[in-house]
């Protein structure tokens, strides 16, 4: 029986890995987000809240699944939590993720929202107050929709933009992307993701 | 891996032969993980019926694993409290899921009662990967003591995604075969008050070896504040008092009441943080524990970070109310809507039933009156019909859906057909040929197994017709829907005993049921 404290898991990725890879093609282009005004959470120490909102249908929850494996592949400790049930009808759907060294509760307490990526405008206002002071906003706004091959691809263009906060390098992205969607839609949401990775900051 | 994943994922390493249930959100993807990952796991019309099920599996020597959520256990309580009494000879794990907070649920029972009341084990894992963890130990422990075994689970275990590291059973499964044992297992009164000394004996035992066992994790912190926690409650404590002690209860029926005592006396105050009735914390009261418990207002909903923090700071300020998002809808298009209009237009009294049928209580519709349990809507409504005056009497339509109506539904129409009211009936069943609520599962309408393959079918028209019920008719509510109106007015004034039904296919199914059709049609065209 492994207890609480000794459960650390050895994934053979070292945390200490993230970030130290060349310069990937898409982070060529980045820009830096001019609205990111809180500190960049360290990853490797304390934990990162991100808030995913928006209506049922909208793949709040595929987002949310393929950024808490981005998380776990960059070997981070990582808990997601949301509601299932009623998302299908439409209803207002939010997961929380969270990741870092040792993460306890799956559910990020209100106000400690380190992001808030919204994928409905009429969400935004709704979820605003799990943000922490100094949390940042990433709404629907952030994105031209018209500019995705697929408007259903809307949740992974959001990806894109909330990629460029996380000190986390592009392939944890891409393979996550991969491994949580049918091949038939790799194509169109690496090209939304990267849609996202470059829109940050205009 | 979500909690649900990683029971599935424990059962399969542990040979568990068969799992059974009755769909129920948070608890549904259990069974259908478990049969993906390539264990058989089945569909039953109910959770009386999988509970049954599982205990014949288990009487004959296999591991079983029997899922549903906490409503689904009071329609299997008859042979739960029976089972304790006969006992398991293979393992046999129940999971009550729990909905504290009533994310999808039309109430928010705490299950933990249950161990209490029946006399059966419970574990409370407090992550996916004590999901895992303790289904072992569930199975290890039901065929040491020879005892049914819960595992109580929430919504937020199984729904939340925490990493998992998987092992291995250490205990292989026996073969299953029959070995009489009738003072065991037929329960006549001679035999049956022997088998109550024996559950409670066993019992014992089981707390004896609970004192013993690591299930229950001490973490020394400072020696002010000592918190004595059970599932995810454990998780949001942690985190709002990284610095007290700690007393994880991993088995938390029967409770061990001397390491908990001992706890108590290590620490300056204690306070039990438990999400839901206080179960726990009462029961240490009676013993004489010096421990503290929550305010009333944390009884109600789901406990988090926050909620804890103020427990321990013993506020009870009103809490903040939660944002109002969108809530959810029938889909644009849903068959449903037809029949939701027309009851409407035809200004009906409708006692109604559970599932997304239910959303029709909700503008624009608003046309539901009650909904109480699976199956409810028929016996309610022959209720208001035999006492009501006759005009508002032959207003009443009782509205099922097709899983929920096989489910409770048809001992409901047995009974309309043996007392039938003076103003007769109607039942509408709305078929959309699937379990919807909960996320598209099969059942015995249906014609497909839990795996989508192909089995027998029950024909709800053929059935109600075999019951004597002569006004039987059959719409398609999108395409025939002026026809499906004027029968529905025809029959509330008919005074005759109707079932109506309403079939097309769920918007969200209707492409995957072509899909399994066309497989059935090729595999057969290959015979």
């Amino acid at each position: 029986m492994s207890s609480q404290t000794n459960r650390t898991r050895n994934t053979g990725v070292s945390p200490v890995r993230i970030r130290n890879t060349g310069v990937s093609p898409v982070r060529k282009h980045r820009k830096q987000s001019t609205e990111f005004t809180g500190e960049t959470p360290v990853l490797r120490t304390a934990v990162t809240n991100v808030v995913i909102a928006g209506l049922g249908g909208q793949g709040v929850l595929k987002a949310s699944d393929i950024l808490a494996e981005v998380a776990f592949r960059a070997g981070l400790d990582t808990k997601k939590s949301e509601i299932h049930g009623m998302s299908q009808r439409g209803g207002s759907v939010a997961s929380d993720v969270r990741f870092g060294k040792n993460v306890l509760s799956p559910m990020i307490p209100s106000g400690r929202a380190d992001f808030l990526v919204v994928l409905d405008g009429e969400q935004v206002d709704v979820n605003r107050h799990v943000l922490r002071e100094g949390g940042v906003l990433i709404g629907p706004d952030k994105i031209d929709v018209n500019a995705l091959g697929n408007r259903r691809s809307l949740n992974v263009a959001m990806l894109g933009i909330l990629s460029n906060h996380l000190e986390i390098d592009l392939p944890f992205w891409l393979d996550s992307i991969k491994a949580n969607l049918p091949e038939k839609l790799h194509d169109a949401n690496i090209e939304a993701f990267e849609t996202g990775r470059n829109a940050a900051g205009d | 891996m979500s909690g649900n994943e990683a029971v599935a994922k424990a059962a399969l390493d542990a040979g568990v032969a068969l799992g059974t249930g009755y769909p129920g959100t948070p608890s549904t993807e259990i069974l259908e993980n478990f049969s993906l990952i390539g264990g058989l796991a089945q569909w039953a019309p109910n959770e009386k019926v999988a509970m049954e099920v599982a205990l014949g599996a288990s009487f004959a020597g296999a591991r079983t694993l029997v899922t549903m959520k906490h409503v689904g256990l009071n329609v299997a309580a008859d042979p739960l409290f029976t089972s304790a009494y006969t006992g398991v000879t293979g393992a046999m794990v129940i999971v009550t899921a729990d909905d504290p907070g009533m994310a999808s649920s039309q109430n928010e029972q705490d299950n933990r009662h249950y161990a209490r009341a029946a006399g059966i084990p419970m574990f409370e894992p407090s992550d996916s990967q004590e999901a895992y963890d303790f289904t072992l130990r569930a199975i290890e422990l039901s065929e040491k003591f020879h005892t049914p075994v819960f595992l109580r689970v929430t919504t937020r275990i199984c729904h939340s995604k925490t990493v998992v590291i998987p092992a291995r059973s250490a205990t292989e499964p026996q073969k299953p075969e029959f070995v009489r044992d009738i003072k065991s297992r037929v329960m006549i009164p001679a035999y049956a008050r022997p088998a109550h000394k024996r559950m409670r004996e066993r019992l014992t035992q089981i707390t004896d070896w609970n004192e013993r066992s690591d299930l229950n994790q001490t973490i020394k912190g400072n020696d002010d504040l000592g918190i004595i926690a059970t599932g995810i409650s454990y998780a949001h404590a942690r985190e709002a008092a990284p610095e007290a002690s700690f007393l994880k209860i991993g088995l938390t029926w029967p409770i061990p009441i001397k390491t908990i005592e001992n706890f108590t006396k290590s620490v300056a105050r204690c306070v039990v943080i438990e999400e839901g009735d206080p179960v726990l914390v009462e029961t240490l009261l009676a013993a004489g524990l010096k421990v503290e418990g929550k305010d009333p207002m944390y009884r109600f909903g789901e406990l988090n970070v926050g909620r804890v923090r103020r427990i321990l700071s013993a506020d009870t300020s009103p809490e903040p109310a939660p944002a109002k998002g969108k809530p959810p809808q029938l889909c644009p298009g849903c068959p449903h809507r037809t029949g939701f209009k027309i009851l409407k237009k035809l200004n009906c009294i409708v006692p109604g039933d559970i599932g997304c049928y239910t959303l029709g209580v909700l503008p624009p519709f608003e046309a539901m009156d009650t909904c109480v349990c699976m199956g409810a809507s028929i016996g309610v409504g022959l209720g208001m019909r035999h006492v009501l005056p006759d005009e508002k009497a032959r207003r009443v339509v009782s509205v099922i859906g097709d899983s929920t109506f096989v489910h409770s539904g048809i001992t409901g129409l047995v009974e309309m057909v043996y007392n039938p009211p003076k103003t007769g009936h109607v039942v509408l069943i709305l078929d959309n040929g699937t379990t919807a609520m909960t996320g598209l599962q099969e059942h015995p309408g249906t014609g497909r197994k839990l795996d989508h393959q192909p089995t027998n079918q029950i024909i709800f028209e053929d059935f109600a017709k075999s019951l004597g019920i002569e006004r039987v008719e059959v719409f398609d509510p999108t395409k025939e829907a002026e026809k499906f109106e004027r029968a529905l007015a025809e029959a509330l004034k008919s005074g005759e005993l109707c079932v109506i039904i309403a079939r097309r296919p769920c918007l969200l199914a209707a492409k995957k049921i072509r899909e399994y059709e066309q497989q059935a049609a090729e595999a057969n065209a290959h015979e």
